[in-house]
């Protein structure tokens, strides 16, 4: 017996040692990288972006990367059980695509202290997980423009989702872009509770046509905002994809999120063994936003003048969020000559003058 | 405060909210009166809401979509019979199972088909509607399907309160060992409302789907199957009051979106259909014996003709 098990100790002493030198530190031969999404992959919208950027990222490393998805997850408990399973799987990368499943890229960092996690849109760090974020109200603000420009009521509407700083980023990047050209312009709010519900989306695009809007943008998922504005024979801003089969003569333009590049970079820093936990903050600049085509609508001054802003948005010469800009209330919320701090801007809770809505006290 | 040039766009947009509500609603009404609760509206209107987006995605054909979403509705309406009805399965569970079951293999159905955008929807207009000086461009603003779906509602009424049809639907409702003793078919009088409630909820779902938003999504109904068998309880079975609470709860829905920044936080107004269900369902248990002279007897209880 003694002699079974010395020899069982022996092989368990070996098999730990080969193992052991098997996981080098750094560089990796391939990354396995996993995607957690909350929504099966569309046509159109948030989690068909992600994909795409996933399969840029396959297409820009090769057989360096090998990719996984699981989408349609919920939040809550059983997406633990499904970054578990993927980090388990062999992951050295995982993407959480959504702002609902931070606690759960916490819980499975602190078990799989070996796995880099990259959450997006959140605020909990550790040192393998990460996060990441995209500075939408920089293509925002220039859709803003573009809106501003095409009302004729002085009235754009917003279908909302929830009051989130970075829902209110949006809001607030496009307005400042509206006001920019024409400075008396109202934007109109209505929350919908929910990043996807079509039928509630359509039902806030008709209401906020009815109370004058003829230019309706929205920060949700569905493209009924869209198809509410075509019927109706107004405009539309559309979010997260080009919907512009969905409205040809209603889409002046739509705000998009560009991740493939993001994404191999990524990868990229994993096989190296150079990733740290950082907190990214993705800029038009660094390619990891842009705009739709301008629709043929728009007049061709309009055009230009967005392409002049979007160059100096690139160039840094121009911040959305420069002073002077007040709250609703009226308040000097950024003097003159500054610009909002990164901070503050990324946990901003107030809207800006010419917005109309209530946000919770 | 909302000014009166917003009544008409408020109007026609309640109208709009309410109809699946209506449609769903006026099926299960037929259902329920037959003395038969099916809890599967969910799921059937889902059912419905999905085929029909794929038909009419896949052939163009918006009445082939509409027709195919009602025989959905209805399949699976058939399914749920069979079990209540020939087996004569617990009606709560069996429900329940059915919504669970819709919302399942309408995800499967429509998966190839979400986000998708639909052709171009060319709904003939209503002869003579437009010409009508004043109200006829309000009169073509709404969906042909809510002019259908008051037409459904007129037709229930009188089915179910003007015809000899109707009083013996009611009839194997409120007493089936009667019905069955005077020479009535109870099982296939049950068999044929439930197959009617399903086609309507499948209705209510292509409406969603293919006219109203027009996408389709999973679980797009959002709990409006839910509602529409509440509404049948708030209304105390009778087809008026399913009419009124079907705008009443889709005005409170198209009402908080226009009462949003003024003064209610909109996740308080989100709760309006829910607290007045909850509200009438109250008052309906206080007030005992007279609010409940519509229900029918049986509902809920199998029968069993051989007893």
């Amino acid at each position: 017996m003694f002699a079974i098990k010395s020899a069982s100790a022996v092989a368990v002493a070996l098999f730990f040692a080969l193992f052991a030198s098997a996981m080098p530190a750094a560089a990796l031969d391939r990354v396995n990288v996993g995607f957690v999404y909350f929504s099966p992959v569309f046509d159109t919208g948030w989690t068909f972006e992600h994909d795409k950027g996933r399969k840029k990222m396959e297409a820009l490393l090769g057989d360096k990367v090998q990719a996984r998805i699981v989408e349609n997850v919920a939040y809550g408990p059983d997406s633990l059980q499904v970054i578990r399973q993927l980090a388990a799987d062999g992951s050295h990368l995982i993407f959480t695509t959504s702002f609902g499943f931070m606690d759960q890229t916490l819980e499975a960092a602190e078990l799989f202290p070996d796995v880099k996690f990259m959450h997006l849109d959140g605020y909990k760090r550790r040192d393998n997980m990460g996060t990441y974020s995209l500075r939408y109200y920089e293509p925002s603000y220039l859709a803003g423009i573009v809106a501003g420009a095409m009302t004729e009521s002085d009235t754009i509407g917003y279908v909302s989702s929830f009051p989130l700083p970075a829902v209110l980023r949006i809001i607030n990047g496009f307005a400042l872009g509206a006001q920019s050209v024409r400075p008396d312009v109202k934007v109109k709010v209505i929350e919908v509770n929910s990043w996807f519900d079509p039928g509630r989306e359509r039902e806030a695009t008709d209401a906020l046509i009815a109370q004058g809007a003829d230019v309706v943008a929205h920060v949700t998922d569905s493209s009924a905002p869209t198809l509410a504005a075509e019927k109706a024979g107004k405009h539309v801003v559309g979010f997260h994809s080009n919907r512009a089969s969905f409205g040809p003569s209603s889409q002046l333009t739509a705000v998009i999120p560009i991740f493939g590049e993001f994404y191999a970079e990524m990868a990229q820093s994993v096989l190296d063994g150079s990733w740290i936990a950082q907190a990214h903050w993705r800029s038009m600049a660094q390619g990891s936003l842009g705009l739709a085509p301008i629709g043929s609508m728009v007049p061709a001054d309009v055009q230009d003048l967005v392409a002049q802003r979007t160059e100096a948005l690139l160039s840094g010469e121009l911040h959305p969020f420069a002073g002077p800009i007040r709250d609703q209330a009226g308040e000097l919320r950024v003097p003159e000559g500054e610009v909002m701090a990164d901070d503050a801007l990324y946990l901003i809770d107030w809207y800006v003058q010419g917005v109309e809505g209530k946000l919770p006290e | 405060m909302p000014d009166l040039d917003l009544f008409v766009p408020i109007l026609i947009a309640t109208l709009g909210a309410g109809t699946p509500l209506l449609l769903a609603a006026l099926g299960e009404l037929i259902s329920e009166k037959s003395g038969v609760l099916n809890l599967g509206v969910e799921g059937m209107m889902l059912m419905g809401a999905a085929v029909g987006f794929a038909v009419a995605a896949g052939s163009g054909h918006f009445a082939l979509a509409t027709l195919c979403g009602m025989l959905a509705g209805a399949a699976l309406a058939l399914v749920f019979g069979f079990l209540v009805l020939t087996c004569r399965a617990n009606q709560v569970a069996a429900g329940l199972a059915l919504t669970i079951f819709g919302v399942g293999a309408s995800a499967l159905v429509g998966a190839r088909y979400t986000g998708r955008a639909l052709p171009a929807n060319e709904v003939a207009d209503i002869p003579f509607l437009g010409d009508l000086p004043g109200v006829g461009s309000v009169l073509l603003a709404i969906e042909p399907i809510t002019y259908l779906s008051l037409a459904c509602f007129a037709g229930v009424s009188w089915f179910l309160y003007r015809s000899r049809a109707g009083l013996v639907l009611r009839g194997v409702g409120d007493a089936p060992d009667s019905a069955h003793s005077l020479g009535y078919p109870v099982v296939t009088i049950r068999y044929l409302a439930v197959l009617f409630g399903g086609a309507m909820a499948g209705l209510a779902g292509v409406f969603l789907s293919v006219y109203y938003t027009p996408t389709w999504v999973e679980n797009m109904t959002a709990g409006r199957g839910w509602i529409a068998v509440a509404l049948v309880v708030f209304a105390g079975w009778r087809p008026g009051y399913v009419l009124v609470g079907a705008y009443l709860f889709g005005g409170a829905t198209i009402a908080q979106f226009h009462l949003q920044g003024i003064a209610i936080a909109s996740q308080i107004l989100s709760m309006l259909p829910y607290l007045a269900t909850i509200a009438v369902l109250v008052i309906i248990s206080c007030s005992g014996a007279a609010a409940l002279r519509h229900m029918p007897a049986s509902l809920g209880t199998p029968f069993h003709p051989e007893r």
